[in-house]
């Protein structure tokens, strides 16, 4: 975790104190809701359907356990004793009064937390692959980078009433798990031919209503020119990025306009401009590197019984095989937490099951905690010694569920159950889904498959990039859903593909499952549902799907 | 006439605007006048009765058509037509940082309080409020934060220069 100091702790404080006082305004009717709305975005504080909510970021996604607990306590004190992860590794507290929105700032602002920037027109919290620090394949952690990057977008002067919301994800893996390339700017570190650093520079992918996978701008940027680029690629986008129609203000639809070659030109000439003026000094960088704790990993530590108990207890066999991946070290192992029980709504996590997972962190986890993009949580550094401890914790807290990646891992966004911008509820299409394919083996079999789900065109639930997307859209008062195949939001990343008409909310599940059917029907070995349907295209899957409505 | 906030060494104060904002086809009296870019460039302007010049800049007008022209204008007056819209801080940045202006540059427009820091962070030195902000109020939202985190067009030490890693 990255050390705050008097400086990063002043700068939470002094914002905490200027929203009190905007609160303050609002309600003595000083400030009109018209003239308070972007001030309480630029805190997080968004008006839903039936109260406040509250965005708190997570910075890249790192939590330790007090923070943690700090989460929990908020969700006893002022909440329903529950939080929503979202997909951009925030996190969501949706029963919020207008009223204690500044002592909750107080609160998280003790805890070194904070909800700067989780909402308006400004360069929001940044993605990181959740594994950094512990992934086996990762080139370094890009997290020094993404707090870097936290530092120099906090109430920036010139970029915080940009046309439109602006997101970077960092990402050090040649296995992409930030979704980069559907980001306003993803950067994936490289190393050069020297061996120093640098970036490949992805501008103008996203979501929402035009999706895109985002261009490479740059093949190389050396990382100690990162800032000055950033900077001339925020400046020509405040400039020319459009903002007479919110729908077409996101950098996208201006690299898109121009062509990335034209736009890249702009950009190369504004950053010659500005040149190394723009750049972080290497010594804040290394003292930001420095600032990191260094979790105290002990060289090979004895794997114990985990083998033995591997073998002896299939329920545990079936939660390594899913829910854990590779360490960068011997020895230990990264835990992925699931938020996606049967039944339950994606990313929701209870006061108590913050607790337990604080507790682990603490306890076996050399106190780091992780939240994904796919409203999942990790804890990156578990012995093999303690996973079946952990997991056994894990299991009774209903945070053990096996399915990482699996079909019932879905994304949802809150949808029509919470958000004043819904068409169609998401949770229930994703909970009734999810219960279809409970049966543990089948949901193996079936092997890697991401569902997506939105519950409006504007793609919070980066329908998007699922293999199997699902939006809902409204029919004459009605909740629809359109299915897409062939997304992704990794390093092969694609947007998917309409299948056909949009289906009754009581026809999705069933669709869901033809598609898988023909799936298993056509998969040849080894083949993941995306391999196979780019193999066949989606005749097939078209066909099982709306067969039996010709 | 209506009241200003500027400032001027660290110090917010309320004065008197003498600056007169003046249509493309009215003509020069005399005073303190605002024209458009327009008027600007196209050269039909003299300075009348030893007043002061002042062009107005839109949020679409590019800063740089004023390089060159500069040595002519005491005031360059930036525009909010809605205070969501950002470009006039990178035209006062530009201003202040490429072009070397040192003439007062002025917010006008939908320029609220909340915005106060980032307008002098940016190089703004005058202010014409449009939520009726006091000069204490504006003082006040302008120096909330004892720290930031960027170099800017207002030359203060950014975090990283204070915890004395140069």
């Amino acid at each position: 975790m990255y050390r705050y100091d008097a400086v990063d702790r002043a700068v939470l404080a002094d914002r905490a104190a200027e929203f009190r006082d905007q609160v303050r305004r609002r309600l003595s009717g000083e400030l009109t809701e018209d003239q308070f709305k972007p001030l309480r975005l630029m805190n997080g504080l968004y008006l839903q359907l039936h109260a406040y909510m509250l965005r708190v970021a997570v910075p890249y996604g790192s939590l330790d356990p007090r923070q943690m607990r700090a989460l929990a306590d908020i969700a006893r004190r002022f909440d329903r004793d529950y939080g929503h992860f979202t997909t951009r590794t925030n996190i969501q507290f949706n029963w919020i009064r207008l009223a204690d929105a500044p002592e909750i700032l107080d609160v998280l602002a003790a805890a070194d937390l904070h909800a700067i920037q989780t909402s308006g027109n400004c360069i929001r919290n940044v993605t990181a692959d959740p594994y950094a620090g512990a992934a086996a394949d990762e080139l370094e952690d890009p997290r020094v980078w993404c707090e870097a990057i936290r530092q120099w977008s906090s109430l920036h002067p010139e970029f915080s009433f940009l046309p439109r919301k602006f997101k970077i994800a960092v990402t050090a893996s040649p296995h992409d798990r930030t979704a980069a390339k559907v980001h306003d700017i993803g950067l994936l570190l490289r190393r050069g031919r020297d061996g120093a650093t640098g970036f490949e520079v992805i501008v103008g992918g996203g979501m929402g209503r035009t999706p895109y996978v985002g261009p490479t701008l740059k093949a190389f940027l050396p990382s100690d020119r990162l800032f000055s680029y950033l900077e001339a690629v925020l400046r020509v986008y405040n400039r020319h990025g459009r903002r007479d129609n919110i729908y077409k203000a996101r950098i996208k639809i201006l690299v898109a306009a121009l062509g990335a070659e034209a736009f890249g030109r702009e950009v190369e000439a504004e950053w010659e401009k500005i040149g190394s003026g723009g750049d972080l000094p290497g010594s804040e960088i290394a003292r930001i590197r420095d600032s990191f704790t260094r979790p105290e990993l002990a060289d090979s530590p004895a794997p114990g019984d985990f083998e033995v108990r591997r073998a002896a207890e299939p329920a545990f066999a079936r939660f390594v095989r899913n829910n854990l991946k590779a360490h960068k070290l011997p020895g230990y192992a990264i835990v992925d937490v699931s938020l996606k029980g049967f039944g339950e709504t994606p990313g929701d996590i209870t006061a108590d099951q913050m607790d337990v997972v604080a507790d682990l962190a603490e306890r076996f986890g050399l106190d780091e905690i992780r939240s994904t993009h796919e409203q999942n949580l990790v804890l990156p550094h578990i012995r093999l010694a303690d996973v079946h401890t952990v997991w056994k914790a894990l299991d009774a807290a209903r945070l053990a569920t096996p399915n990482i990646n699996l079909i019932s891992d879905i994304i949802a966004c809150p949808g029509l159950d919470y958000c004043a911008l819904a068409n169609a509820r998401a949770i229930c299409v994703a909970q009734d889904i999810a219960r279809r394919f409970e049966a543990p083996d089948r949901a193996e079999a079936i092997g890697e498959l991401k569902i997506k789900i939105s519950g409006c065109i504007n793609a919070c639930g980066h329908h998007h990039v699922g293999h199997i997307g699902i939006l809902g859209v409204d029919k004459k008062g009605e909740e629809f859903y359109q299915l897409t195949l062939g997304g992704s939001g990794a390093e092969d990343a694609a947007v998917g593909k309409m299948l056909g008409p949009a289906l009754p909310i009581d026809r999705v599940t069933d669709a869901v499952e033809a598609i898988v059917d023909a799936y298993l029907l056509h998969r040849k070995d080894g083949e993941r549902f995306l391999d196979t349907l780019r193999r066949t295209g989606d005749a097939p899957f078209r066909e099982a799907v709306y067969a039996d409505a010709h | 006439m209506p009241m200003l906030i500027r400032l001027s060494d660290g110090v917010f104060s309320q004065v008197q605007d003498d600056f007169v904002r003046l249509g493309d086809d009215e003509p020069v009296a005399g005073g303190d006048v605002i024209v458009s870019l327009g008027r600007l460039l196209s050269g039909d302007l003299v300075r009348a009765g030893g007043g002061r010049l002042g062009v107005w800049l839109e949020p679409e007008d590019e800063v740089e058509a004023l390089a060159g022209r500069l040595d002519q204008v005491d005031l360059v007056a930036l525009a909010f037509p809605k205070f969501r819209d950002g470009r006039a801080f990178t035209s006062a940045r530009l201003l202040r940082e490429r072009l070397g202006f040192a003439g007062e540059v002025r917010a006008v427009g939908d320029v609220l309080q909340d915005q106060a820091g980032f307008m002098v962070r940016c190089g703004f030195d005058a202010f014409s409020p449009a939520d009726g902000s006091t000069v204490e109020a504006w003082a006040a939202a302008a120096g909330r934060h004892r720290h930031v985190y960027q170099r800017a067009a207002d030359g203060r030490a950014p975090a990283f220069a204070d915890r004395g890693s140069f």
